[in-house]
């Protein structure tokens, strides 16, 4: 493969991996205080990502660099071209991250409820914008930005909900699910309308992996239904695999309008030496993110989330 | 004012603001991860009330150097869309390493490491804080070497108006960094220990009023003040004998910057250094840019008239006033933080308790090290004007063009607002902790062996 066609799809397995891990984030930080009937809930639920968000995080942070790193005209283009929406996203980054740390530590119910607005705003807010900013991207109209964002942020919702059915034991794990349900809901209009106006275009036809998106949807409710929670959250996250692989198939090869990726892309040393570096440090960060979930795989009870 | 000078602001204020945690991120990362080693090899009970004391301060600290980090990542291409494309091929690169190779390694061992108490076996544990503490010093050198690419370009060339990078071993490698990374992540050592020394002096100032008379201090106030004293004096020799190393960089690479810093006029020969306007010591500048104290050293009227020569007209000076004062204040307030360090070590030597003025002293270790910190950023980066990188592209055509004065205004305010906002939490927090000391009673029965059974009954850090 040649070396700007390899950099593009790895930005793109970079932000597949960023929606997928901080996707469930997102619908936590959204749910936390709206499933919790008190806190020792919330911090079971809270507790679910507590190990993981701000590894999930560093997904975007590498996506982000390697576009500068390999195509500085698309990430100077896009984050100047999108100023104000993603001062809010940083925002809500901010305020969640904060939150998220410091909810442990404040002692004042005051200081909690500042900690949750942080972390329910900061989760909800970025949810939304990056559904509208690529929506917007693609389609370049006002109503596509804001079907689009309803769309991630309910699929956030549905992801995070099914993350804390799938971590959880106990009244939550059964509000959790209910919660899925209401959120599905939203996202399977939201998720036909915005999967199926992605244009075409690109190597792949990018309508099958629209299919394959809208059908992960289809599957994630049925099998959240039947309280298969493994399996509806594997659903939901191929919902969010294909459809960020149909969006970045979507723009492929001109990722803003008129900049193609080889007119975007640092020159053949740089993406050399950048790709042998980048492949073998990538294997030794899954893994070691992958081992993560695995010292937390055990579901939560509200018992052990409140040592 | 227009869109450039706010985006000139916003960027020296959210990087001067990050820069108030990453110090502690960095130095007391580690010093944490001292402290349970050293509760790891001793057993002694104390070490680990040390370790999860700190370590509670160290996390409060840890989400805003996170978080504001993010603004910076973004900010480059959001307000500095032409120094982005220009520079993207060459500056990018230790970017995406930072991400790839610091990032993901402190967040997810520091996930393993808050989480992991009681979960992880003791030594895997001790790994995790380690491998955290490694991935932000890590970061800090990937940072730290492509902001010195911007003050001495190496390992490039300029192919169609963008610098595409020829050499990657040369910007890792770089003289300025090479100079720059310990010296900056000496300094954080410095703030970190500086934090330590002021927290333990007020604990022990506190505790002593408590008691009511001297003498009896806890062992633990005792031995972190003292580890932080040696963390202190060494990490200050470092970023003195690295701080040298810059300013004979700075004569080759950045005259302007040092001439500004000394308020050097005109080329000089033998030149003295300013210690303020009106007392100077003879030729000690000369030497201390050269080893010669004969030695011509440019000077800022001078400069500029040769600059205009090369690079056409305009003022290549910076921000005379500001470069001068800062570079005179990171000095001195740097300096008297090592002072202090060393006066302690000798105090406190062989048992001695520590005096009381002396841990009242200590207070001064706080601000002493971090304004000296932001002073030296504000001479490294003012001092570096006009350009944003040396000698290649100037800042005034590096802004992004398409984004207008109200949206810089827009952001400018948010994001002023929300990090006063958050400054004040920090603070309160911070102080909370400080005042109601750590959760274990210190002669607690000390019982280090089995892992499963000790894991419930410790506090957490967290949630």
């Amino acid at each position: 493969m040649e070396l700007t066609t390899f950099w593009f799809v790895l930005i793109a397995f970079l932000w597949t991996g960023y929606f997928l891990l901080e996707g469930f984030d997102f619908g936590v930080g959204v749910l936390a205080p709206v499933l919790a009937r008190d806190e020792a809930q919330h911090r079971q639920i809270v507790h679910t990502i507590g190990p993981v968000w701000d590894g999930n995080e560093v997904w975007l942070i590498t996506a982000v660099g390697a576009m500068f790193a390999a195509f500085p005209a698309w990430y100077s283009g896009m984050l100047s071209q999108f100023y104000l929406p993603l001062v809010l996203v940083l925002c809500g980054l901010i305020v969640r991250g904060v939150g998220l740390e410091w909810r442990g530590k404040v002692t004042t119910p005051a200081g909690r409820a500042w900690c949750d607005l942080g972390v329910m705003a900061g989760s909800g807010l970025p949810a939304f914008l990056w559904g509208a900013i690529f929506a917007d991207l693609l389609l370049d109209s006002g109503l596509a930005a804001l079907v689009g964002g309803l769309f991630s942020l309910s699929m956030c919702l549905l992801h995070g909900a099914v993350f804390i059915a799938l971590k959880t034991e106990g009244p939550v794990r059964r509000s959790a699910r209910s919660a899925a349900v209401a959120a599905a809901l939203a996202a399977v209009p939201l998720g036909v309308v915005s999967l199926s106006a992605i244009p075409g275009g690109g190597p792949w036809p990018v309508w099958a992996l629209a299919l394959v998106a809208m059908a992960g949807l289809a599957a994630s409710v049925a099998l959240i239904w039947r309280r298969r929670e493994g399996w509806a959250f594997t659903a939901t996250a191929t919902v969010i695999v294909a459809g960020t692989a149909a969006l970045f198939t979507s723009i492929w090869p001109e990722p803003l309008p008129g900049l193609t990726v080889a007119e975007a892309a640092s020159g053949p040393y740089t993406l050399n030496v950048l790709t042998w570096i980048g492949l073998a440090a990538l294997p030794f960060v899954v893994g070691y993110q992958a081992w993560t979930y695995w010292v937390f795989r055990k579901r939560l009870t509200q018992e052990a989330a409140a040592v | 004012m227009d869109a450039l000078d706010l985006a000139r602001w916003q960027f020296g204020v959210t990087t001067v603001y990050h820069f108030l945690f990453v110090p502690l991120t960095i130095g007391l990362g580690v010093f944490v991860a001292g402290l349970q080693t050293a509760w790891h090899r001793t057993g002694k009970e104390h070490y680990l009330t040390l370790t999860k004391f700190f370590g509670k301060l160290f996390l409060i600290n840890f989400a805003m150097g996170v978080v504001t980090g993010i603004v910076q990542e973004f900010q480059f291409g959001m307000n500095w869309s032409e120094y982005s494309t220009f520079v993207g091929d060459v500056f990018g690169a230790p970017l995406a390493l930072e991400a790839l190779l610091a990032f993901f390694m402190e967040s997810t061992f520091l996930g393993l490491w808050i989480f992991g108490w009681g979960r992880l076996p003791k030594r895997v544990h001790l790994a995790t804080i380690w491998a955290a503490a490694i991935g932000s010093n890590l970061s800090a050198y990937f940072i730290l070497a492509a902001n010195a690419w911007m003050k001495h370009p190496v390992g490039y060339e300029v192919v169609d108006g963008r610098a595409r990078m020829t050499d990657l071993w040369a910007v890792l490698t770089n003289s300025t960094a090479l100079a720059q990374v310990p010296h900056v992540i000496g300094a954080a050592f410095v703030v970190a220990g500086g934090f330590v020394i002021a927290v333990c002096g007020y604990r022990i100032v506190k505790e002593r009023r408590a008691r009511g008379f001297r003498g009896g201090d806890a062992v633990m106030w005792r031995s972190g003040m003292r580890a932080a004293l040696l963390m202190t004096a060494v990490a200050g020799v470092i970023v003195a004998g690295t701080g040298d190393m810059s300013a004979k960089l700075l004569h080759e690479q950045q005259p302007m910057k040092l001439a500004a810093a000394e308020g050097l006029e005109r080329d000089t020969a033998g030149a003295p250094f300013s210690v303020v306007p009106g007392i100077e010591i003879p030729q000690l500048l000369s030497f201390l840019a050269t080893n010669d104290p004969n030695a011509t050293v440019a000077g800022t009227e001078d400069l500029q008239a040769r600059f205009e020569k090369e690079f056409g007209p305009g003022d290549y000076r910076p921000n005379l006033p500001v470069v001068f004062w800062s570079f005179r204040v990171m000095i001195v307030f740097g300096l008297s933080t090592v002072a202090l360090s060393v006066l302690g070590l000798w105090l406190t030597r062989r048992r001695r308790e520590v005096p009381g003025w002396f841990a009242r002293a200590c207070l001064l270790a706080l601000p002493l090290p971090t304004l000296a910190m932001v002073a030296g950023w504000l001479l490294s980066e003012i001092g570096r004007q006009p350009w944003t990188v040396a000698g290649e592209l100037l800042t005034a055509a590096s802004v992004s063009p398409g984004v207008t004065l109200t949206e810089v205004a827009v952001s400018l305010t948010i994001f002023t607002v929300l990090y006063g906002a958050l400054a004040v939490g920090e603070g309160v927090l911070l102080v909370k902790y400080v005042r109601k000391g750590p959760d274990v009673p210190q002669p607690a029965p000390a019982d280090p062996e089995p892992v499963t059974g000790e894991s419930r009954l410790q506090p957490t850090l967290m949630y």
